[in-house]
């Protein structure tokens, strides 16, 4: 079967997922099998068909699997969002549309990506440049402390890390590219450890500073975790270097310990995740109460959760939100209420997947260049999702960052339809007989 | 640099690995202490949102149902009130606090004792709860409320072939509807039935004639000195009156409660044995009844010196006083209904429930409470002759008020004094069983405290009135 039948057929289990969700929902809501339903899951099926067409007829060559696996992330987000409120499904559904034009623009534009080179100052500088806007006055839109997104007054708000995290992965590819060979030489060996002269650490040292910043201007733990991760990522990969890997790790540490314990929101947040049971935190503004309802809610899931619409997100009488920001941040904790620690896995297990396909596209990609932004652009995406469901669950301190795909939110579905348009083209150049 | 970006998908694949055991701690491991953290609301929102099911007499009058409330929530409502309000307790799922059967029965009422949901949910939203069918008999409650009515008090009666409760009144009692509303004076939650810690009095000598009897060193014709006073622990014990009995046979001394004669069998018999058959009638621990157990208590004794409980058989023990119900013991009334319910049912003394059966909504029968003995307290030959010597209390000594015209009835009253000394204040008691020789109920009756009442006639006229209601009532 040639890689685009095969994508078709992989988009048979999205379209019965939005469907079979959407049917659920709908039994849920009303004790009665709507029409509806099938109408969402055919346009949705419609959308889908177009966009394979779209890509038949361009990336012949690009892996099967990816446009599938989103697609199921995407339709599974729809269902789950349609879920918490309707209003915001049919907004998704319209970013789902805008999201498939820009995918659709951006492989005709930069068919050959590898003229996005030729802008990289531009494109970093746009990217930093972005990053600020939600710290100025008037436009910035600060959400639980952070500086997350600017607001475009009377229409949505814009979350620009979505689309500087792009950008700098575009930008570093290209540098290190460019310098990988200069990073390694003059390295000296001792006590078996490769140490590359001090002067080299120049990168670690510029993108430690760009996290550290994040952190001090935009108070976005997550934003500043996920570019950190996934630029070393890039330069480990590009240098083949464990030692910047190392000191990167211990400057990271040194850097999130020292920030953590002196910038009060970030304080406040490594607070709540250390003790979310603590009354006090619990009743406090910013405090545990997100984090500690997101335990109680995965613990109400269980193995196989309590079904689809079946999450307690406000108490019945007097309506008090049980849990905060279900649609954005909180998604993943109402998904493992309703469908459990199988169906939480299951998803988990999608992006995994769709994260190994994009590792292979970069293990494909013939020079440093597609190699890289392949890395970069994969990592970015993993770290992502690590950093949101890390927080969810507990496992680092809860920040809001989206769950790609699945979370509520324009900007996110837009940046990472974006995302996976780069990697489709980097494959599809892979990929191509020679 | 493919070795690089293998190595950092293995990175990846462990970070995601972490993410998986982490959701597994919170909706495995630890999902059982995160419900059950005071902090989650979630658990009230369930019992709000289920309709439960309802709780019914054993003649499936309504006791306990749910009716609609705001927003797809449900409410309780209890159409008998204060008169079932002890053993059926209540539910505000608001505030997350329930007591009584609502509480020890909600697994069943809330329907979710069966099976696990599955992955598409229930696609039915209304959930309905089990039913739950108790063991109380309407009459007998009403019997019993009228009877206390203007004393504290409790009356309990078991079946003691089955252990069903088919009363559990205590008094005063309060409306479960509007729990909040009760005032310290009028009304009160607490059930004295299974709650109250009551001094036994003469009731307590069943215990002590059993284990005469039963450890083979007294029959029920072994002759005791009842003379008045004498020295026990080295502090003069009189009888009733300071009557001089002289030689009594064992039998005789229950029949009059004659308190020296059963002071000195429970010191010859000493504290390992008292203990022993304490213990197989059930003392020491909380009766398991289907009841929460923060609402029991364990009946034993408390050191009247320290006011401390004392461990079974303790060298602290007055067993003396002990031995007629005194000397620190403390019973609720449940117990002695047991300790009848022991005797009644020939040594046998069966577990004590509320709940006969758990029907679903469709009418089927989930589970049925099977019958399950709780310990064989004595032998069957113990049984028959103690027995006769409560057949004497009733026919000729100081419980003949309990008579039933042409029902043989086994009993023993209990007149314990307390307040200070020459008060005569009294705690007036009646245990008994009926009818004698093939019983089907056992009862206690306790009253908190009257001036100078006596067992035989205070308590026992109560006992006669709610034994001949089951008694008639089949």
């Amino acid at each position: 079967m040639s890689a685009r039948n095969r994508e078709l057929v992989g988009l048979i289990p999205a379209s019965l997922l939005v469907t079979a969700g959407f049917a659920g929902v709908f039994i849920q809501r009303a004790n009665a099998l709507s029409n509806i339903s099938l109408t969402y899951g055919a346009i949705f099926l419609g959308l889908c068909l177009f966009a394979h067409i779209f890509v038949r007829l361009t990336l012949p060559q690009a892996d099967p699997y990816m446009f599938p696996l989103v697609a199921v992330l995407a339709s599974f987000g729809l269902v789950m969002i349609y879920r918490i409120d309707s209003t915001l499904a049919r907004q998704q559904a319209q970013w789902f549309v805008l999201g498939l034009i820009l995918f659709a623009a951006t492989i005709v534009i930069f068919r050959d990506y590898r003229r996005l080179e030729r802008y990289r100052y531009t494109i970093v500088l746009v990217s930093l440049g972005l990053m600020v806007l939600p710290r100025l006055p008037l436009i910035g839109y600060q959400a639980n402390g952070a500086y997350l997104g600017v607001r475009i007054p009377g229409l949505f708000v814009f979350q620009p890390p979505e689309f500087a995290k792009i950008g700098l992965v575009i930008f570093l590819a290209s540098y290190l590219r460019d310098t990988r060979q200069v990073l390694v030489i003059g390295a000296r060996r001792f006590l078996g450890v490769t140490i590359p002269p001090i002067k080299q650490f120049g990168p670690v040292v510029v993108i430690w500073g760009l996290a550290m910043v994040i952190l001090v201007v935009l108070s976005d733990i997550g934003s500043s975790l996920m570019f950190y991760g996934a630029l070393l990522a890039m330069l480990y990969v590009a240098t083949s270097r464990l030692s910047f890997v190392v000191v990167g790790l211990i400057a990271a540490a040194i850097g999130f310990w020292y920030l953590g314990t002196h910038i009060p929101h970030v304080h406040a947040r490594v607070e709540a995740w250390l003790h979310p049971f603590d009354p006090k935190l619990y009743n406090a503004t910013l405090g545990s109460y997100q984090i500690a309802n997101s335990l109680f809610a995965q613990a109400a899931g269980g193995m196989f959760g309590q079904g689809f619409g079946q999450a307690v997100l406000s108490f019945p009488i007097g309506g008090a939100t049980l849990l905060p920001f279900p649609q954005t941040d909180m998604i993943y904790a109402v998904i493992t209420d309703e469908l459990g620690l199988f169906g939480a896995a299951a998803v988990l297990l999608t992006y995994l997947i769709f994260i190994w396909r994009g590792f292979r596209t970069a293990l494909l990609a013939s020079d440093s260049f597609s190699k890289l932004l392949a890395v970069g652009l994969t990592a970015m995406f993993a770290l992502q999702v690590f950093v949101i469901v890390g927080g969810v669950t507990r496992v680092i301190p809860l920040t809001g960052v989206t769950l790609p795909f699945i979370s509520y939110g324009g900007s996110s579905i837009v940046a990472n339809f974006v995302l996976l348009a780069l990697l489709l083209l980097i494959s599809d150049r892979a990929r191509r007989p020679r | 640099m493919n070795a690089a970006i293998v190595r950092l998908f293995a990175v990846v694949v462990v970070l995601f690995g972490l993410l998986i055991g982490w959701t597994s701690r919170w909706t495995v491991f630890d999902a059982s202490s995160l419900t059950n953290n005071p902090l989650n609301r979630r658990p009230l929102v369930d019992d709000l949102r289920i309709e439960r099911g309802r709780i019914l007499a054993d003649d499936g009058q309504v006791l306990a149902e749910s009716v609609p409330g705001p927003g797809a929530t449900w409410g309780r409502t209890y159409p008998t009130g204060s008169l079932f309000a002890q053993p059926v307790g209540y539910l505000i799922a608001v505030e997350g606090r329930a007591a009584g059967l609502e509480l020890s029965r909600a697994p069943a009422l809330r329907g979710l004792q069966r099976g696990i949901s599955s992955i598409l949910g229930q696609l039915n939203q209304h959930r309905v709860g089990d039913d739950v069918y108790t063991t109380l008999d309407p009459q007998a409650q009403q019997v019993a409320a009228a009877q206390l009515a203007g004393r504290a008090g409790s009356v309990v009666a078991l079946d003691p072939r089955t252990g069903a409760v088919e009363a559990m009144y205590s008094n005063p009692s309060y409306d479960d509807n509007d729990p909040d509303a009760c005032s310290p004076s009028a009304c009160s939650e607490l059930n004295r039935a299974t709650q109250a810690a009551y001094a036994p009095g003469s009731t307590f000598k069943i215990v002590t004639a059993t284990a005469a009897i039963d450890s083979g060193m007294y029959t029920p014709n072994s002759i005791i000195n009842g003379n008045s006073p004498i020295l026990v622990s080295g502090v003069p014990l009189a009888n009733d009156g300071n009557k001089d009995w002289g030689p009594q046979t064992l039998t005789t001394a229950m029949t009059y409660s004659i308190n020296t004669i059963f002071a000195q069998v429970a010191e010859q018999l000493g504290r390992a044995t008292m203990a022993e058959y304490m213990k197989r009638f059930g003392f020491y621990s909380k009766p398991p009844l289907d009841y929460p157990p923060e609402q029991i208590r364990a009946s034993g004794v408390r050191s009247p010196e320290t006011a401390k409980p004392l461990p079974p058989g303790s060298p602290d023990e007055d067993i003396g006083r002990i031995g007629i119900g005194e000397g620190g013991l403390e019973v609720t009334p449940l117990q002695m209904a047991m300790v009848a319910a022991a005797v009644a049912n020939g040594g046998k003394l069966m577990t004590p429930h509320l709940t006969d059966r758990i029907v679903d909504s469709a009418g089927r029968t989930v589970e049925t409470i099977k019958p399950s003995m709780y310990s064989q307290v004595m032998k069957p030959s113990t049984a028959a002759e103690v027995t006769q010597m409560m057949e004497n209390v009733v026919e000729e000594g100081t419980g003949t008020a309990v008579e039933l015209g042409g029902v043989s009835v086994a009993g023993k009253t209990g007149t314990a004094s307390i307040g200070p000394a020459g008060s005569n204040l009294t705690q007036p008691s009646f245990v008994a069983f009926a009818p004698a020789r093939n019983p089907s109920v056992a009862i206690d009756v306790t009253v908190d405290q009257t001036l100078g009442g006596f067992g035989g006639t205070i308590a026992a006229p109560i006992a006669k009135a709610v034994l001949q209601a089951l008694l008639s009532g089949g």
